[in-house]
């Protein structure tokens, strides 16, 4: 079996996000860009299911500028085959991202395809259960356990009041939660060998997927500020505000 | 124009989070239309009839929905989407996993999480952790929406009196079944809908130290939430997450205890109206958003509180 996962370039998380100038988006230029964490488990997990003997090849895919290879060869080092960059300049908006993924999944032909459940960048939380849907898969969103047994999976997902327990037939989506794994770093004589392995790069137009976003960008903005506070000397002095000045409690 | 509404259920109770959506589809022209999708769910369906600005229930009761399985509710709503220009959802994990398959379906996109709504064809939400707004127009005929509910005051559960019609399943997929959960159990409020929420991070050094807020908690009627680094210690649950990817709370009183106060954490919880943080660094970036900022160990102050509230 051949596992696809995609891999975002976003912001990296440590930095903190700022309007731009124009506000139409976030100042991208001259800032660390990384993975996208969520990202990061999705490689791992399908690593982590090869090692166990149950998946022969991991294909890292990534979308978006051509940059984007420094993102495929960094899930390359940690131990993926190959990769595939769908390149584009333009704005790719979920739908799109998940038209792109279906196209390559049907030259590729993965048995499970394994997505971040957002990216910290947009917080949409689509692509994964975009992409089920468009192929008819199963889809297991949220997983912090996954059991691959011949054709069948268990998946664990982590829902609003604690744990969920389903069983599904592959062809499937996993997207990723926190608690999946922890990924592996990179070794260095991993990151030479990635250079080495093969990525293929395409476009938009020879996957005849349309991109044009559906979604347009009225405007970016600031969230409004919190107003500072004031540090209280003792935990009578915070009871004391809190039912008399705030009248919370 | 008609909004359509899913429902957040457990097949007796219609959830909170339904009211804050029917008021978020209450910021949009026309008629709001709810479905009640699951197994057994006459209640709910009775439920949602009462609720507020409510013009008429839909209930689909069959085996297919007893527990909302996505590649199930799909076709259902997919199916019942041609007759509205808006399909809700919350942005719970139930409507995060639905929404986005049905949009696919119906080569719509979706809008996550939306915090405001500007006009029938365009939204605010959120972007890089809360710390961007972005407001979008969308430009399909459907506008397929999930609805950050603390954005959104409920509307009343009571006072309306629609109609409540029975609609047909639209089949059951082979290929996944439900097998359990394991929900955590708690007499208190819900993390969501709670109005005071006490919660603790790395500083609380082990899980039986939660015991000290869960005390706190019960004497303000609270939730009790975590950190990150909190839950991925294992210290608790992963429901108690609070932040980016996890859950978004805005109570009335929210107390960070031992919470340094990261990015990912203050997208969660800083839109709270009144936020109490505990750290024994006064560097901590939490006490940049907190309105009540105490330094001290909260080993000590932590009791004390305890005390003081059981004082009256």
């Amino acid at each position: 079996m051949k596992i696809m996962v995609a891999v975002k370039r976003v912001l990296d998380y440590n930095v903190k996000a700022r309007v731009n100038a124009e506000g139409t988006g976030i100042d991208l230029a001259n800032v660390k860009m990384s993975m996208n964490p969520f990202d990061e488990i999705a490689v791992e997990e399908a690593l982590r299911i090869k090692e166990a003997g149950k998946a022969d090849e991991v294909i890292a895919v990534s979308i978006g500028v051509s940059q984007s290879q420094e993102t495929i060869r960094t899930a390359l080092a940690m131990g993926a085959d190959r990769g595939v960059l769908v390149e584009t300049d333009e704005e790719v908006q979920p739908l799109a991202v998940a038209k792109i993924l279906a196209a390559v999944a049907a030259r590729e032909q993965p048995g499970l395809i394994i997505v971040g459940k957002q990216a910290i960048d947009d917080d949409s939380n689509q692509t994964g259960q975009m992409l089920a849907g468009l192929m008819d898969w199963t889809q297991g969103t949220f997983a912090s356990e996954i059991d691959i047994d011949g054709d069948s999976m268990k998946v664990t997902r982590e829902v609003d009041g604690g744990l969920e327990s389903i069983q599904m037939q592959l062809p499937s989506v996993i997207t990723t939660d926190l608690r999946l794994n922890e990924p592996r770093y990179a070794k260095l004589p991993n990151i030479m060998k990635a250079k080495k392995k093969p990525l293929d790069v395409l476009t938009p137009a020879e996957l005849e997927v349309d991109i044009k976003p559906r979604l347009v960008t009225v405007k970016v903005e600031e969230p409004p500020q919190r107003k500072a506070g004031e540090i209280v000397g003792s935990v009578a002095e915070l009871v004391e505000k809190l039912k008399n000045e705030a009248k919370v409690i | 124009m008609t909004t359509l509404v899913i429902a957040d259920h457990d097949n007796n109770e219609l959830k909170p989070a339904t009211l804050s959506v029917i008021a978020a589809a209450n910021a949009v022209s026309g008629d709001n239309v709810v479905l009640v999708a699951g197994e057994g769910c006459a209640a709910v369906g009775e439920q949602a009839a009462k609720v507020a600005g409510v013009n008429k229930v839909l209930v689909c009761d069959d085996a297919a929905y007893a527990n909302q399985l996505a590649e199930n509710m799909t076709p259902l709503i997919a199916g019942l989407a041609a007759d509205y220009t808006h399909v809700m959802f919350a942005n719970t994990a139930s409507g995060k996993n639905i929404m986005p398959r049905v949009a696919a379906k119906l080569d719509m996109a979706g809008v996550s999480d939306i915090t405001e709504v500007v006009s029938d064809d365009t939204f605010v939400r959120p972007i890089y952790a809360g710390n961007a707004m972005m407001t979008v127009q969308s430009t399909d005929s459907c506008k397929m929406v999930s609805v950050r509910t603390t954005a959104f005051e409920a509307v009343a559960a009571e006072g309306g009196s629609a109609a409540v019609e029975s609609v047909a399943a639209a089949g059951a997929s082979d290929k996944v079944k439900w097998i359990g959960q394991e929900l955590t159990k708690s007499d208190r409020p819900e993390l969501t809908s709670a109005s005071i929420v006490v919660s603790g991070g790395r500083g609380m050094q082990n899980g039986e130290n939660f015991a000290m807020l869960e005390s706190v908690a019960e004497k303000l009627n609270a939730a009790v939430g975590a950190s990150r680094a909190a839950v991925d210690a294992g210290f608790v649950p992963n429901d108690y997450q609070v932040g980016q990817t996890g859950k978004v709370v805005a109570p009335d009183l929210y107390i960070a205890v031992g919470i340094s106060g990261a990015i990912q954490h203050l997208a969660g919880m800083k839109d709270s109206k009144i936020i109490v943080a505990i750290n024994k660094d006064e560097e901590a970036p939490i006490f940049q958003v907190a309105d009540y900022g105490l330094v001290a160990d909260l080993f000590d102050a932590v009791p004390e509180l305890d005390a003081a509230l059981s004082e009256g």
